[in-house]
C-alpha cells in the first residue's frame, strides 16, 4: 500500500480523473480505495514519465519587473535579474541606489512594490519557509552579541540552521585563536569575519551578501573570494553588493543606476 | 538541540551573563513592594487589605519594565533580521523568546511574591492562590507584552509608548489575579478566577506569537 501523500504528489496522470471534477481529497479517496484502477507501481512510473515543467529559460533565481519603494520614494523600478546555478551577480551603484533594498527583496524581508521573485520557476511567496531555508543573508550588521564568544555566536547561528560543526568555519577565517573571545573585544574586521564564517558553517544554495568586504584586510578578502568561488563551483548562487571591483570569474554585474525611476516622469 | 531550544538557551545565557538584567526586575519588585508600608503606614490591617492588589500591580509593573529586552537588543544589532531569515518560523521564535523572558522574569516574580506577601501580612490562606495565580498570570503578561515590544521596535521613546499600549491589556490579568486572592481571603473558592487566568493564558499562548511576529516583520521591512 502506497501512502496517500505519495499519491497526492504531482498532477493527476489521467484525463479521466480530471473529468470527475472531484476535489483533490475525494480523488485521493477514490484512488486509495479498492476501486483504484492503477497498480501503485504503475502509478509511480506514470508520475515519473511526466515531462518536466516547460520553460524557456534554465532554472534560476529570478526577479522580473521588480520595483521597490522606501517610504515615499521609489528606489528602483522595472528591474529584472536571473541567477543560474554557479552564477554570481554583483550589484553596483551609488549610495542610495537600492543595492541593500534589492538584497532585502531577494531575501523576502521586504515585499516588492511590484514584480515577482521566483526560485527555479516557483514564486518565493508560495513557500517562504523553503526560501528562508535555502538562503544565507549577511546584512550590514554582524548580528553578534557583545557578551557571547565568537565560537558560541557561530555555533548558535549554524545551529539554527541545523549545523553543529563550527570549528572548520572558524579556522577558514583565521578565527580559531579568537574562538573564546567575547565579541565585544573583537575589532570590526574580526567581527565581520565571524559573521562571514556563517556562510561556511552551514550550507545554503543562495548567498545574499551586503557589502561583505567592508572592514576586511587583504588576506580576509582573499579568503572570502576563495569561499565564494568554492560555493559557485558547487552550484551555489550569489548576489552581493559592492563598491570595489571583485576578482570573481565571469560574474555578471547589475548596475542599480540603470533602474532609477525618472524624476517627475 | 532543536532550533527552538537553541534560541531559548541563547536568550537565557545572554541574560545570565549580563547578570544585572534579570536581577533588576526582581530588585524593582522587592523595592516597590517595600515602599508601601512606608507610604500607607505599618498597620497590619491596612496592609493586609491592600496586599493582593499591591503584589499584583507591582509584579505587573516589574514585568512591564523588562519587556523591551525581548526584541530590542536583537533589533539593534541585526540579530532580529538574521533570526527572521532562519528556517524556524518567526512565530515559533517569538514563543521561544517569550519562554526565555518568562523564565527570567515571571518565574522569579512568582517565587519571590510569597516572601514579599509576608511583609504585607497577607492572610495565610491566600498564599497558595497567590503563587498559583502568578504562575498562570505572568506568562500572559509576557505574551501580551511581546506584542507591544514588537510594535514599538524602531520607535523613539519606545518605552513610554510600550507602557501605554500594554498596560490597558494587562487589566484582565490584574483583575482575576487579585480577585483570586481576595476570594481566598473571604473564604470563597478562588477556582473561577484561576480558571479565567488559565483561559487567558490558553488564548494568549497560541495567538500572541502571530501578532508579535507580524509586528516584527513590519519593523524589519
Amino acid at each position: 500500500m502506497v501512502p496517500v501523500s505519495h499519491r497526492c504528489s504531482g498532477p493527476p496522470p489521467t484525463a479521466s480523473l480530471d473529468g470527475l471534477g472531484c476535489p483533490p481529497s475525494e480523488a485521493v479517496f477514490l484512488w486509495a480505495g479498492p476501486l483504484s484502477w492503477h497498480d501503485p507501481a504503475d502509478l509511480a512510473r506514470s508520475d515519473r514519465m511526466l515531462p518536466p515543467p516547460v520553460s524557456a529559460t534554465p532554472p534560476a533565481f529570478a526577479g522580473s519587473g521588480l520595483a521597490c519603494r522606501r517610504g515615499e520614494r521609489l528606489v528602483f523600478a522595472g528591474l529584472d535579474f536571473a541567477i543560474v546555478a554557479g552564477d554570481a551577480l554583483l550589484l553596483t551603484g551609488p549610495n542610495g541606489s537600492g543595492k541593500s533594498s534589492l538584497l532585502r527583496l531577494m531575501a523576502g524581508l521586504t515585499p516588492p512594490e511590484s514584480g515577482s521573485l521566483a526560485w527555479d520557476g516557483g514564486a518565493i511567496t508560495e513557500d517562504p519557509g523553503a526560501h528562508r531555508a535555502r538562503l544565507h543573508f549577511i546584512g550590514h550588521q554582524d548580528a553578534l552579541k557583545p557578551g557571547l564568544t565568537a565560537a558560541e555566536m557561530l555555533g548558535f547561528w549554524a545551529g539554527m540552521r541545523g549545523a553543529t560543526n563550527v570549528l572548520p568555519a572558524l579556522q577558514r577565517f583565521r578565527l580559531a585563536s579568537l574562538a573564546d573571545w567575547p565579541c565585544r573585544l573583537l575589532s570590526a574586521g574580526q567581527r565581520r569575519r565571524v559573521a562571514l564564517a556563517r556562510l561556511v558553517a552551514s550550507a545554503a544554495p543562495l548567498w545574499l551578501l551586503d557589502e561583505p568586504m567592508s572592514g576586511l584586510d587583504a588576506e580576509a578578502m582573499a579568503t572570502l573570494t576563495a569561499v565564494i568561488e568554492e560555493h559557485r563551483s558547487g552550484g551555489g548562487r550569489i548576489a552581493l553588493s559592492t563598491h570595489a571591483p571583485l576578482p570573481l570569474a565571469g560574474a555578471a554585474t547589475l548596475s542599480l543606476a540603470d533602474f532609477q525611476p525618472r524624476r517627475g516622469g | 538541540m532543536t532550533a527552538f531550544g537553541r534560541l531559548v538557551a541563547r536568550d537565557l545565557r545572554l541574560a545570565l551573563r549580563q547578570g544585572g538584567d534579570a536581577a533588576t526586575v526582581i530588585a524593582f519588585f522587592v523595592l516597590t513592594v517595600i515602599l508601601f508600608p512606608f507610604g500607607v503606614g505599618p498597620e497590619p490591617e491596612i496592609l493586609r487589605r491592600i496586599a493582593p492588589g499591591v503584589l499584583w500591580v507591582t509584579a505587573l509593573l516589574a514585568a512591564l519594565l523588562s519587556l523591551e529586552r525581548i526584541f530590542h537588543a536583537d533589533y539593534e544589532d541585526g540579530s532580529l533580521e538574521a533570526l527572521a531569515l532562519m528556517p524556524l518560523p518567526l512565530e515559533a521564535q517569538v514563543l521561544a523568546k517569550c519562554l526565555a523572558h518568562w523564565l527570567l522574569t515571571g518565574l522569579p516574580l512568582t517565587i519571590i511574591a510569597p516572601l514579599l506577601a509576608l511583609f504585607l501580612h497577607l492572610e495565610r490562606e491566600a498564599y497558595p492562590v497567590l503563587v498559583l495565580g502568578m504562575a498562570l498570570g505572568t506568562p500572559s503578561l509576557t505574551l501580551i507584552g511581546a506584542i507591544g515590544a514588537a510594535l514599538t521596535l524602531g520607535a523613539r521613546r519606545g518605552g513610554v509608548l510600550l507602557s501605554l499600549l500594554v498596560l490597558p491589556l494587562y487589566i484582565p490579568v490584574l483583575i482575576f489575579g487579585a480577585a483570586a486572592c481576595e476570594a481566598a481571603i473571604a473564604g470563597l473558592t478562588p477556582r473561577p478566577h484561576l480558571m479565567l487566568l488559565a483561559a487567558l493564558l490558553a488564548l494568549a499562548a497560541p495567538l500572541t506569537p502571530f501578532a508579535a511576529a507580524a509586528a516584527v516583520r513590519q519593523a524589519l521591512e
